[in-house]
């Protein structure tokens, strides 16, 4: 079973939630995809033995045979490339690597060569088959280096996936295709504001979801309210707790913290299994 | 005229808390927000809505089934598996178009998206440019680029001393439009392992763009002992930090009633986010004389 951990709103416990629910579950793969800042191995201290480099097939484009025809550079959706008189631009960043620039140019001047733009590290926290994806300072696009992850996913395990914040392309790119998406969620005016987006994308790629209220306690309601009224399923709520806090910024997971919270975290496996098996049923 | 771009590498640290606040405090300011998938500011700015403009992110490719003989050209070519069943899925689609000229059957169009919409709005403290990301786009640092520069116009049209920009989490495309062309950046950070860790790497990216940063430890009084370790990173790196917020309930109270922690009294985070708005204009307006 693939479980995404996503929120839409940064900072209200993806990382929290995920880490404790890999440490209270057996045969676990964790997939941190929060690529741009990845912090999971804060928690769960991984000895990393393996790394992938993440490429993408960039053009090289021989000036020698090109003609300035600038095939190329109309075919190009990204403004990757910019064709003068007497000379060819190439912007790395915006290239997405589609090949369409090779294709198309009719002197076969473009070739292809790999651009480095970041890292899959795998290695163990535990019994915990640990991944993570590291995005190279100043390189825009996260969603490859996620793809690599999720390409390693070993389906007989539990499989947790630690999304990024947000609800564009690299979020996407860790939810889709899962079995299950939990919504973490914090009850105040920002929080119930970018659940809101969270549940609409998750509706839109067509996963089951769940919300999980962290730091209950702290602001109002409303979330309450709000998954009532749409039928969201509140799987758990975690009161807020200064030891957690605590432990949170020494990179302790709530879990150890609070070790009896592990039967709230398998009470939620065991009640997307149950959502799962009604779906299919 | 000058752009500051408050970002954080980790998510939740107050961006939106501290912008709403010098949104408040700066005389002359157009704001903008930049969190284009997941904009909050405007939860305490309430803006009236005096524009509003739909924005394409891209084309996504449509293959008409009439013409499609299957011959499976558009497949091989895709390198983003946006073709299955011969049916593109806009979502895993980039927009590239190749599969349009691989195809013998001219049976692939692009047809242009609309991914969102971006506004114009009046605020109690100023015009505001925001947007709104369609839900499950992608592009959003395209859109991040729009607002910044429909911002930067309003502003110098507007003669106002400065464009305030609540950036998004990250590093990456958004984060990256958010910042580039920016006169400076203030990292809000946390006294956690992770959000040390994250300032670095933001701190990282501002470098890598060539723009100099400030910090502020939000919630510092949480743990005391990694807020000495920000400071001392802070030092190394040659990064001032001009703000020291502590952790404080009404933070959240203010946030429930509309209100930023600069109009809210917030006790002493209210005094600290003023004393620290003063060391930001000071180092921004500071960088004009000489």
């Amino acid at each position: 079973m693939k479980i995404a951990v996503a929120s839409g709103k940064g900072g209200t416990g993806k990382t929290t939630v995920s880490v404790s629910l890999a440490l209270s579950l057996d045969n676990v793969q964790f997939l941190d995809c929060d690529v741009e800042e990845p912090n999971a191995s804060i928690f769960l201290k991984p000895e990393i033995n393996e790394k992938f480099l993440v490429e993408i097939p960039v053009p090289e484009v021989n000036e020698e045979k090109c003609d300035y025809c600038r095939k190329c550079a109309q075919l190009c959706a990204f403004n990757a490339l910019v064709v003068l008189a007497e000379k060819v631009l190439f912007f790395p960043e915006m290239c997405h690597g589609c090949g369409g620039c090779s294709y198309i140019c009719p002197q076969q001047a473009i070739t292809e060569k790999n651009r480095e733009i970041g890292v899959v590290e795998r290695g163990r926290a535990g019994d915990i088959d640990f991944i993570q994806g590291i995005l190279n300072i100043g390189e825009p696009m996260a969603p490859p280096i996620i793809k690599k992850e999720r390409s390693l996913i070993d389906p007989s395990k539990t499989v947790i996936l630690d999304a990024p914040p947000g609800t564009s392309c690299p979020v996407i790119e860790t939810i889709r295709a899962t079995d299950f998406c939990i919504l973490v969620t914090e009850p105040t005016p920002f929080g119930l504001n970018d659940l809101k987006l969270a549940v609409e994308t998750v509706r839109e790629i067509n996963v089951p979801f769940g919300v999980v209220i962290n730091q209950h306690g702290i602001g109002d309601d409303a979330v309450e309210h709000y998954c009532n009224r749409e039928a969201v399923p509140i799987l758990m709520r975690i009161a807020w707790d200064r030891r957690i806090a605590e432990g949170y910024s020494k990179g302790i997971p709530m879990v150890t913290v609070l070790p009896e919270l592990k039967n709230d975290f398998r009470n939620i496996f065991s009640s997307i299994q149950t959502t799962l098996q009604q779906c299919s049923g | 005229m000058k752009q500051l771009t408050i970002i954080s590498g980790k998510g939740g640290t107050g961006k939106t808390t501290i912008t709403s606040a010098f949104a408040h405090l700066a005389p002359n300011a157009v704001l903008s927000d930049c969190d284009v998938d997941a904009a909050d500011l405007h939860l305490i700015l309430e803006p009236a809505i005096k524009h509003k403009e739909s924005y394409s992110g891209g084309s996504v490719a449509f293959i008409d089934t009439a013409k499609c003989t299957q011959c499976g050209s558009c497949v091989e070519a895709c390198r983003f598996d946006a073709i299955r069943n011969f049916v593109v899925d806009p979502i895993s689609c980039e927009g590239c178009s190749l599969c349009t000229y691989v195809c013998p059957e001219e049976a692939i169009v692009m047809k242009e998206q609309i991914s969102g919409h971006w506004f114009v709005s009046s605020t109690r403290e100023g015009t505001m440019v925001h947007a709104k990301l369609g839900i499950a786009e992608d592009n959003s640092g395209k859109l991040v680029s729009v607002v910044r520069q429909k911002a930067k116009e309003i502003a110098e049209e507007e003669k106002k001393d400065i464009v305030i920009i609540d950036g998004p989490p990250g590093i990456g495309c958004p984060v990256i439009a958010s910042i580039t062309g920016a006169d400076m950046v203030l990292v809000v950070t946390e006294p956690t392992l992770s959000g040390l860790h994250d300032m670095e790497r933001v701190l990282d990216t501002a470098k890598h763009f060539s723009i100099p940063a400030l910090v502020c430890i939000n919630k510092f009084d949480i743990n005391p002992e990694n807020s000495a370790i920000i400071e001392d990173t802070c030092d190394k790196r040659g990064v001032r930090v001009v703000g020291r917020i502590p952790y404080d309930k009404s933070v959240t109270a203010a946030m429930i009633h509309k209100k930023s922690a600069a109009e809210y009294d917030c006790g002493d985070v209210s005094r600290e986010v003023v004393a620290m708005w003063n060391n930001v204009s000071d180092a921004l307006f500071a960088q004009s004389e000489g």
